[in-house]
C-alpha cells in the first residue's frame, strides 16, 4: 500500500491507486523513497571508506547514520515521512558530504573544522558536562526570565490603572529602562552576594523591562466601554484589573514576552561568559580557552536546541492564551 | 432569569433638571439642557431625537457611570450615585469581550456577581436564537449576531431597569420585527421599567408606552407622547401613522410646544 503514499495523504489511507490499477510516476513518493537510502549510503562510506587520519568514533557515526537511514525507511513505509523527505534527504546528503570531504580527505583546515565525528564524540564522551551546563543555563534562564516576566506584568497593568504609580514609577522606568542591562553587569557583580542571584536579576531585568512597557501600552489602551460594561452588571475592581484589563492586553503582554525571552537569551550567554562559573556560555568560554572547538560546536548546539525550544514553548502557550483571536504568526 | 419569567418589581425613576455638559479642548459643551422626567416602574419609553443630540449621554447618567453637572437622578426615590446591576444598560456597539465565548459573554453578569446558572444562560441564548453559535468567537459573528449577543447579556441580570440604546439597529428587517416582538413579549413578562434609543419612529410606537422627543444637541424635551390604544398594535394603524408623521414633523423643525397625543 505504501507506494499509495503521496505527500498530503490522508489519515486513512485507501487503496484507491490498486484498484484504479495505474500507478504513476509521483515526484513526492519518489523523494520520499530515497531519504532513508541516501543515510545507509553515508553509513556505508564512513564505514568503508579508510579515515585520513586517527578520528574517534567512525564506527559509531557510521552505526548513527545506519540507524537513522532504517528509521526513515520504516517512516516512509508507514507514510508518516511526507513533507519532511526533502529535509530528510538534504541533511543526509550533507552528513554525507562533510563525512567525505573532512574526515576521509582532509579538505579543511583543522581544528577549526572538525569531523562529524569528533563532533559525535564530545556528545560521547562529555554528555554529562554538557547536561549539567544545560540544566544550569536553563535555571539560571527561567527563574531570572519568569520572575522578570512576572514582575513586568504586575507592574505594567499597576502603570496603566494607577496614577500614583505612574508618577513614581514611570521616571524611573524612563531612566533604566533604556539601559542595556548588560551596562548594569560589572555593577550587579559587586552589590549581590554571589554571581548566580546577580546574574538572574539581570534576566529579570532584560525580561522584565519589555514586559512591563508593552503590559502597560495594553492596559491604556483598553477600550473604555469594556470597563462600562462590567460596572454596570456590578464589577469591582479586581474583576475590571483581572478579569478585562488583563486579558484585554494579552495579546501586547505576549508582544512584550517574547522580547523580553530574546533578551534573556543574550543576557543569559553574557552573564555565564564574564562572571557566572557554569552553564554552557561557561562552557562554551572554557571550549574555546582550549582550542576544543568541536566542543564549542557541541555546545552551540545544545544552546540553539535550547532556545528553540523554549521559544516554542512561549508560541504554543501564546496560541492556546489567545485562541480568540483570528489569526497570528506561525512559529 | 430568563425563562423563569418571574417577574421583577419594576423600578421607577425620577429626573429633575438634569444638565450635562463634556469637557472639550474648546470648552464645555453642552449635552443635556434641564430635562426633567417621570419615569413609572414598568413603564416602556421610547427616546427619539436627532443623531449627536445626547439620548445616549441620558443612558449613562440613568446607569450610573457617569454623574450630571446639576440635577437629581432618582431609582424608586433613592439617589443613583453609581452603577447597580438592577439597572441594566445596552450599549449602542455591542462591546463584546473577544477574548470571551457568546456563552461566556452571556453570562458575564453572573460570573461577575459569582452566580451559576446554566439554564438561565442556555435559555437566554435561546431567546436570541444563538444555540449554534454558542462556543463562537466574538469575531465570528455579523453584526446583528453580536448585538442580539448583548441583549442576551444584558437580560440575563434580569434587570429591574432596561436601558436600550438603539438595540435592534444593526439588524436587517425581518430579524429586527423578530426581535421587537421578543422585547415587547420580554417586558410583558418580565415588567421590567425600559427605556429605549430608537431612530425608527414606527418601532417606538409599536412598542412604547411613551415616546419623548428630543431637541437638537444640548437636548430638551420637545415632547412627551403618551401612546395609550391598546395592543396588539399594527404599523398599518392610521392613529400610529398620523402620529408618526406628527413626530417626524417635530423632528424635522426642532420646535414644538409640548403636546400629548
Ligand atoms: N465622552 C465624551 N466626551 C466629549 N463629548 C462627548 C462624549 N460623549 C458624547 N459626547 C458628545 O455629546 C453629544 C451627545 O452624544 P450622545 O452619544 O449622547 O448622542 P446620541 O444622541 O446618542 O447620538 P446618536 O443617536 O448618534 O447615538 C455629541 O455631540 C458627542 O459628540
Ligand atoms: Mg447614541
Amino acid at each position: 500500500m505504501s507506494n499509495s503514499q503521496t505527500i498530503p495523504a490522508s489519515a486513512s489511507p485507501t487503496a484507491s491507486s490498486a484498484t484504479t490499477g495505474h500507478l504513476a510516476f509521483a515526484p513526492a513518493v519518489f523523494w520520499q523513497w530515497l531519504a532513508g537510502p541516501v543515510w545507509l549510503l553515508a553509513a556505508l562510506v564512513t564505514w568503508k571508506l579508510p579515515d585520513r587520519d586517527d578520528f574517534p568514533d567512525t564506527g559509531q557515526f557510521a552505526f548513527l547514520l545506519f540507524a537513522v537511514g532504517l528509521c526513515l525507511l520504516a517512516l516512509t513505509a508507514i507514510g508518516r515521512l511526507r513533507e519532511r523527505a526533502p529535509w530528510a534527504l538534504v541533511l543526509g546528503l550533507g552528513l554525507g558530504a562533510w563525512e567525505v570531504m573532512q574526515a576521509k580527505f582532509l579538505l579543511l583546515p583543522r581544528p577549526f573544522f572538525g569531523t562529524p565525528q569528533d563532533l559525535l564524540d564530545v556528545f560521547l564522551t562529555d554528555w554529562k558536562r554538557l547536561g549539567d551546563s544545560l540544566l544550569h543555563s536553563l535555571l539560571l534562564l527561567v527563574i531570572g526570565y519568569v520572575s522578570g516576566s512576572v514582575l513586568g506584568i504586575i507592574t505594567g497593568v499597576a502603570l496603566g490603572r494607577s496614577h500614583h504609580i505612574r508618577y513614581w514609577v514611570r521616571p524611573i522606568m524612563r531612566l533604566i529602562g533604556p539601559l542595556p542591562p548588560v551596562a548594569l553587569l560589572p555593577l550587579t557583580f559587586v552589590i549581590f552576594p554571589s554571581t548566580r542571584l546577580a546574574g538572574e536579576v539581570l534576566m529579570a531585568l532584560a525580561a522584565g523591562f519589555p514586559v512591563a512597557v508593552l503590559t502597560w501600552s495594553g492596559v491604556s489602551a483598553v477600550d473604555h466601554a469594556y470597563y462600562d460594561v462590567a460596572r454596570t452588571m456590578g464589577a469591582g475592581d479586581r474583576f475590571l484589573v483581572l478579569r478585562v484589563a488583563l486579558p484585554a492586553a494579552t495579546p501586547q503582554i505576549f508582544v512584550g514576552l517574547f522580547m523580553g525571552l530574546g533578551a534573556s537569551f543574550a543576557m543569559l550567554v553574557v552573564a555565564e561568559m564574564l562572571g557566572v562559573k557554569s552553564g554552557l556560555g561557561f562552557y562554551m568560554q572554557w571550549a574555546q580557552g582550549w582550542a576544543a572547538y568541536p566542543n564549542m560546536y557541541a555546545a552551540l548546539i545544545v544552546m540553539s536546541l535550547m532556545c528553540t525550544t523554549l521559544m516554542t514553548l512561549l508560541f504554543k502557550l501564546r496560541d492556546h492564551c489567545l485562541k480568540w483571536q483570528k489569526n497570528g504568526l506561525k512559529w | 432569569m430568563v425563562t423563569s419569567s418571574q417577574p421583577v418589581p419594576p423600578l421607577g425613576l425620577t429626573l429633575s433638571h438634569l444638565s450635562h455638559s463634556y469637557e472639550m479642548p474648546s470648552g464645555a459643551r453642552s449635552v443635556l439642557d434641564d430635562v426633567s422626567l417621570d419615569v413609572e416602574p414598568g413603564e416602556f419609553i421610547a427616546l427619539i431625537g436627532p443623531s449627536g443630540c445626547g439620548k445616549s449621554t441620558l443612558l449613562r447618567l440613568v446607569a450610573g457611570l457617569e454623574t450630571p453637572d446639576t440635577g437629581t437622578l432618582l431609582a424608586d426615590g433613592a439617589s443613583i450615585t453609581g452603577p447597580d446591576p438592577s439597572r441594566i444598560i445596552m450599549f449602542q456597539d455591542p462591546t463584546l469581550y473577544p477574548w470571551r465565548t457568546v456563552h461566556s459573554n452571556i453570562s458575564l453578569g453572573l460570573d461577575i456577581r459569582g452566580e451559576k446558572n446554566p439554564e438561565a444562560v442556555a435559555a437566554a441564548i435561546r431567546l436570541v436564537g444563538l444555540e449554534e453559535f454558542s462556543r463562537a468567537w466574538p469575531h465570528q459573528l455579523s453584526g446583528g449576531m453580536a448585538q442580539r449577543v448583548a441583549l442576551a447579556r444584558a437580560l440575563i441580570n434580569s434587570p429591574r431597569m432596561l436601558l436600550l440604546d438603539e438595540p435592534l439597529g444593526k439588524l436587517d428587517s425581518l430579524t429586527r420585527l423578530a426581535m421587537q416582538t421578543k422585547l415587547y413579549r420580554l417586558w410583558k413578562s418580565q415588567g421590567f421599567t425600559a427605556l429605549m434609543v430608537t431612530h425608527d419612529v414606527e418601532e417606538a410606537l409599536l412598542l412604547a408606552s411613551r415616546v419623548i422627543v428630543f431637541s437638537p444637541r444640548p437636548a430638551r424635551i420637545l415632547a412627551d407622547i403618551h401612546v395609550d390604544w391598546p395592543e396588539p398594535r399594527h404599523r398599518e394603524d392610521p392613529r400610529l401613522q398620523s402620529l408618526r408623521a406628527h413626530i417626524l414633523e417635530q423632528l424635522e423643525t426642532g420646535i414644538s410646544p409640548l403636546a400629548t397625543a
